[in-house]
């Protein structure tokens, strides 16, 4: 199922990293007791609800709520205009920078609606039966618009327009109109026209994927209290905290401190729940009303409403020479970003040609809005759909040279000491051990049984670093508790508490980690970018290094010997003065207890900055087999390799592997939001929006790569939650080519699409 | 919702009573009603619960045929052992409906008169010739299944009638019946088709009875009378096999909607009506 | 709007409490009860978070009526450890990893135990066909099967060796 690769060279075996314990908060999650978003109660509180807007797109004229304050049990109503105006701004929040503004008209309409979905109104009232009636008695004045929600038709001529301030950033000059593409990144290398003209054999392809959805089974929810004297509470689930005050604060115009916001678990975010939707307005209504209001999204609300990830058009030309060495590549990404720009189209120009070695490039993005839900980060952003068409165009020429699928990656693989396409030098990364494990897999040698067929495709993430914050304190008896900012999604909290363990040289059950609240722990930035592990992981082996530190001084000060003749090993400090030979050991536990003698509580807290994330490579090999009658298609064999650096909990790693590639074949195979001629989504429940099931998968293998640990991180981790989900759209699609005989480049690859295209082939 | 009743009769005439008044709808397994209930496109003054009637809930052998109580949950149907022999297309359909949590509760009656045009329950009752007996205000009535649905969403059923039961008529011996539907998944989905199959053979294995009904490929489900012709008298030969799928699309009359198009779907009704023909012919113990 | 009286048994307590005729089993369990371990994931049966067992059978409790509940038998998994001990699923599920966020976890748990109580010994296709109602978006299902199988196989031991 799993293969750990190679120790990494002159490194000790650790006692805890890289071994599979039971999560510390796992008996409360299999028992149901712990706590998420809609859990989570307070005396007095009230039902909040939101108005949404019928229309795709449409000028807000006036609403009266006079009505529905009336009615009893109605407490408060707001609109856009409980809120401050505000400016664009743009502000360091969540997973990218957000403009402030943006954010706060997606949260509640002002001038314009710009979706079916989006909210114009919100009541607190005292049941659910109350909200409702209050929502059915606001009267809304709209002047319906026309509307657009398919990205090319967004940016053509005389495409109805979103706003009338959008002009796009990016050309060689400032347009003189604006228009529905709000900017157009650029990455560029070499000559192109060179670099085509060079080469032997030239691949084209255009592909499509439609507006996916991140699936989280936990609905938004949150509580929020807000008191007389200005100060307010939130309970939420989100992927940050820290990024929820900073957020609540801008939108609401107080200060980030008046605010304390407390994680509740979280049920699944992917990068959908790095941003906010209910937690502002509750706290509208909390205030307006005096009283703490409970909002929960419902499912439906949650498609029309938050996420998605963007459909998008991509146009990839490679140029290769006859040994498949790619000479050059014209890559063109048309993403659509939802009512308001920030579709993730940045990334995927800088990650489309990550893997790759070519010296002609260019790559081109377009930001367009369309009057779709505002567009939110989805794993990797961006990168998915890039790697489908790069990859689908790979292999393409794989096909045409009749080289190997593996072999014509490892021609053009990056290395260390390539630059890479966005730009650094890669160091200390093992894509190529990772194309060697697939190529070397069982998978990969076994033999197709009649109508399957073999897809390969390859994925990278940047990773990330950034700030965060942890504590180590030390309880009287030795026992440990390690503090983070970070919500743990997937299990992280048992790697934090792993590392604080082998650092301090105590078993893992000794140590407590938590998830703190905004006023109890310094600053992190939010939980996504696969930089949890990476990032706060750093910030708790330095707090527990600089625990170790103290109890060596308290040991040495107890001892009377400098501190340099102190040795801290297996959880215990070791007196190396020869002259002094006869002091025993001092345990964690014995000097925690003297610890009030030495020089106060032991305690230490970090904050930083952490530079040089490892960057995620993974390759992916996929069977699929076709019924040819009806275009089904079956999963019948995946393996996943990636680097990883070094797995702190492999079980954990694994799981990000696993859980990514299946929301990759959900997107390849079945998922997409479905749009009516209204701009109304069709299928906002979980019985049309089709997410795999259990029958839909078989086991998938993953193989861990931990041959370049990254030098940045105490224990060699790289980010390894993002990479998994960018090679499976490619990886079935090209399996699907190989059963089919076709290419099919219009996901998702339902039966009946499937169907049509081997019909189209046999005429 | 707040003008909203619930009842839960023990007397078929308290329920019928209780039906016959305006907005009352009647709740078996609730796994339609309650998803309506939520989305707000139903909006009942009262809630009838049947299950607390007698004979609504249970499977006995009578007359050499079954009866199948209308509140049976499909849990129950999928567990009784000479019900599966007898009939495997009606109990495998009846079993696909939703998830094992929806089987739970599901029941054919609800899956009938919820007239779906996709209800994955009906196209093999239909085949099976099965028989509803209806309660209401003017007594006791049965009718065959078919008729209940007149539209999507809508029966013939009148204000106070309810399903009793459904009554599977006695089996000849060599008879086998299958159902199969297309879905985008492997479970959990609407049907974008659904096919089922009843035959009888005769001692030397050719088809002395058929019949083919299809679901999801119209408003109602179709008893497709050209289909069971078509394989009567053969073996399930390769002729008799594109007679019955040319029988199957020629009577299709789809739609195109977010699970499948109309061509799609006619095309998928061939082939289906075929692979169930070849389960059917299988089980009653044909060779080809 | 008149409330219902409900009696009910949950866990193998004797409970009551009153609930309007709309209400679901679901919103009983979570607002009357206190018992938020069931969760609401989508409100339509599409999901499975909800799960409970009823009279034995598997069921998904927001597609019930909480005054369907009257004199029924609810489990739900804040039943299913005992004494302060885990059901040999729960450690199975913790020991292989077969949870992330831990949101589906409850429902699934229930499944694999109705599971298991309706065939001890399921195949892997068995087990992913009867699961096909508990939507888990974290995990692929991979580690949640192998908890599954591997519960099934302890459980089966203990019952032979009983």
């Amino acid at each position: 199922m799993s293969e750990t690769l190679q120790r990494p060279a002159g490194k000790a075996a650790f006692e805890v990293v890289g071994t599979r314990p039971v999560r510390p908060d796992g008996a409360d999650k299999v028992t149901g007791r712990a706590a998420y978003g809609a859990d989570f109660d307070m005396p007095g509180q009230l039902v909040g609800k939101i108005l949404r807007s019928p229309h795709a797109h449409a000028r807000i004229v006036a609403i009266d709520a006079s009505k529905a304050k009336a009615l009893p049990g109605v407490k408060a109503v707001v609109t856009a205009a409980d809120f401050p105006n505000l400016a664009s701004e743009i502000v360091e929040g969540g997973e990218s920078a957000s403009n402030t503004r943006d954010l706060s008209l997606n949260v509640m309409a002002r001038d314009k609606a710009l979706y079916q979905g989006h909210a114009v109104a919100a009541v607190a009232a005292t049941s659910v039966a109350a909200a409702q009636a209050a929502l059915d008695a606001i009267k809304v004045t709209y002047e319906v618009l026309p509307h657009v929600t398919d990205v090319l038709e967004a940016m053509a001529e005389g495409a109805p327009l979103l706003h009338d301030d959008l002009y796009t950033e990016g050309l060689e000059s400032r347009p003189t109109a604006p228009s529905n593409v709000s900017r157009r990144p650029v990455s560029q290398r070499g000559d192109l026209e060179a670099g085509f003209a060079l080469a032997e054999v030239i691949v084209e392809g255009s592909y499509r994927t439609a507006a996916v959805h991140q699936g989280y089974i936990e609905p938004h929810a949150c509580v929020a209290a807000w008191s007389e004297n200005g100060r307010c509470e939130v309970w939420s689930s989100s992927q940050g905290q820290f990024m929820v005050r900073t957020y609540c604060a801008k939108l609401l115009g107080i200060e980030a401190s008046d605010i304390r916001v407390v994680p509740a678990e979280i049920g699944g975010g992917f990068g959908g729940k790095t941003t906010v939707y209910l937690e502002p307005v509750a706290l509208a209504l909390s205030r307006a009303s005096g009283r703490p209001v409970k909002m929960v999204m419902s499912r439906d609300e949650v498609f029309r409403a938050t996420g998605p990830n963007p459909a998008a058009v991509i146009e990839v030309k490679l140029g290769a020479l006859k040994d498949g060495t790619i000479v050059a590549a014209d890559v063109k990404l048309k993403f659509q970003a939802g009512g308001f720009p920030g579709s993730p189209v940045g990334a995927a120009v800088m990650t489309a040609l990550a893997c790759y070695d070519i010296p002609n490039f260019l790559i081109t993005g377009w930001d367009v809005v369309t009057n779709t839900p505002k567009t939110a980060a989805y794993r990797a952003p961006g990168a998915p759909i890039a790697a489908l068409g790069v990859e689908s165009a790979v292999d393409e020429l794989a096909l045409k040279l009749g080289l190997d699928p593996i072999a014509i990656r490892e021609k053009n693989a990056v290395r260390d000491g390539t630059k890479a396409s966005y730009g650094p030098v890669f160091s200390n990364i093992a894509y190529l051990d990772t194309l060697a494990a697939i190529r070397d897999s069982e998978h990969y040698k076994a033999p197709l049984g009649p109508n399957q067929g073999r897809g390969v495709a390859v994925g990278f993430w940047f990773n990330i670093g950034g700030e965060s914050s942890a504590a180590v304190h030390l309880a009287d008896d030795g026992s440990v508790v390690v503090m983070s900012g970070n919500p743990d999604i997937g299990g992280s909290r048992a790697s934090m508490a792993m590392m604080a363990a082998e650092v301090l040289g105590v078993s893992v059950e000794r140590v407590r980690p938590m998830v703190a609240d905004t006023t109890s722990i310094g600053f992190s930035m939010l939980t996504g970018g696969s930089r949890t592990t990476f990032a706060t992981g750093m910030a708790v082996t330095q707090a527990a290094q600089k625990v170790v530190d103290d109890l060596r001084a308290r040991a040495a000060l107890l001892w009377e010997v400098p501190v340099e003749m102190v040795e801290w090993r297996a959880g215990a400090a070791h007196c190396l003065d020869p002259a002094k030979a006869d002091k025993a050991p001092m345990s964690i536990a014995s000097l925690a207890a003297t610890a009030g003698r030495t020089g106060g509580p032991i305690s230490a807290q970090v904050s930083l900055n952490a530079q040089g994330a490892g960057p995620g490579f993974a390759v992916h090999l996929c069977d699929l087999e076709i019924d040819p009658e009806t275009g089904e298609s079956t999963i019948v064999r995946y393996t996943a390799a990636q680097d990883v650096g070094k797995a702190i909990h492999p079980s954990y790693v694994e799981g990000q592997v696993q859980g990514g590639v299946a929301q990759g074949v959900g997107w390849a195979l079945n998922e997409e939001y479905v749009f009516d001629a209204q701009g109304q989504m069709e299928n906002p429940g979980f019985l049309d929006y089709r997410m795999p099931v259990a029958s839909d998968l078989p086991m998938i293998d993953a193989i861990l790569i931990e041959t370049a640990p990254n030098p940045n991180h105490p224990f060699g981790a790289k980010g390894v939650g993002e990479v998994p989900i960018v090679p499976p759209l490619a990886a079935v699609a090209n399996a699907m080519r190989r059963a089919a005989g076709v290419r099919m480049t219009d996901l998702p690859l339902s039966p009946p699409k499937v169907l049509a295209a081997l019909d189209a082939a046999r005429s | 919702m707040s003008q909203l009743a619930y009842i839960a009769p023990t007397d078929s005439q308290d329920a019928v009573r209780a039906l016959s008044a305006d907005g009352a709808r009647p709740l078996g397994g609730g796994t339609d009603l309650l998803v309506q209930l939520r989305a707000g496109r139903a909006k009942p003054r009262a809630i009838v619960d049947l299950k607390r009637l007698p004979g609504l809930v249970g499977i006995r052998e009578e007359s050499g045929g079954f009866v199948i109580g209308a509140a049976t949950s499909g849990a129950e149907i999928g567990e009784h052992p000479s019900l599966r022999t007898a009939w495997p297309g009606v109990v495998e359909a009846a079993n696909l409906i939703g998830s094992t949590q929806v089987q739970g509760r599901a029941t054919l009656a609800g899956n009938l008169c919820n007239a779906s045009p996709a209800a994955d329950s009906v196209p093999a009752l239909v085949a099976a010739r099965a028989v509803c007996v209806i309660l209401g205000p003017q007594g006791r009535r049965e009718t065959p299944v078919e008729a209940l649905p007149v539209a999507p969403g809508r029966t013939s059923l009148q204000p106070g009638e309810f399903v009793l039961e459904f009554r599977l008529p006695p089996r000849p011996p060599r008879s086998a019946d299958a159902y199969l539907r297309l879905i985008p998944r492997t479970e959990m989905d609407i049907a974008v088709v659904g096919a089922a199959v009843s035959l009888t053979l005769d001692a030397d294995g050719a088809v002395s009875a058929a019949e083919l009904a299809l679901g999801a490929v119209a408003p109602t489900v179709l008893r497709v009378e050209a289909g069971g012709g078509a394989l009567v008298g053969s073996r399930l030969d390769e002729a008799a096999l594109e007679a019955l799928a040319t029988a199957a699309r020629a009577a299709c009359r789809p739609i195109s909607d977010k699970r499948g198009t109309a061509e799609y779907r006619t095309k998928i009704a061939g082939v289906l009506a075929r692979r169930a023909a070849l389960i059917a012919y299988e089980r009653a113990g044909g060779q080809r | 709007m008149s409330k219902i009286h409900v009696t009910a048994n949950v866990n193998g307590d004797a409970v009551e409490f009153l609930a309007s005729p709309g209400m679901t089993l679901l919103d009983a369990l979570r607002d009357e009860l206190s018992l938020t371990g069931t969760k609401e994931g989508c409100g339509s049966g599409d999901c499975g978070a909800c799960s409970v067992i009823v009279d034995g059978r598997l069921v998904c409790s927001c597609l019930m009526l909480a005054a369907e509940a009257e004199g029924r038998r609810v489990q739900t998994i804040e039943g299913l450890a005992q004494g302060g001990r885990l059901h040999p699923l729960q450690e199975k599920f913790l020991e292989h990893a077969a949870l992330q966020c831990g949101f589906c976890t409850p429902g699934l748990l229930m499944a694999a135990k109705a599971l298991l109580e309706a065939n001890p010994d399921p195949t892997e296709t068995e087990a992913r066909y009867w699961l096909a109602g508990n939507l888990c978006r974290c995990t692929g299902y991979d580690k949640i099967l192998r908890a599954v199988l591997d519960a099934a196989a302890e459980l089966r031991q203990a019952r032979s060796a009983a």
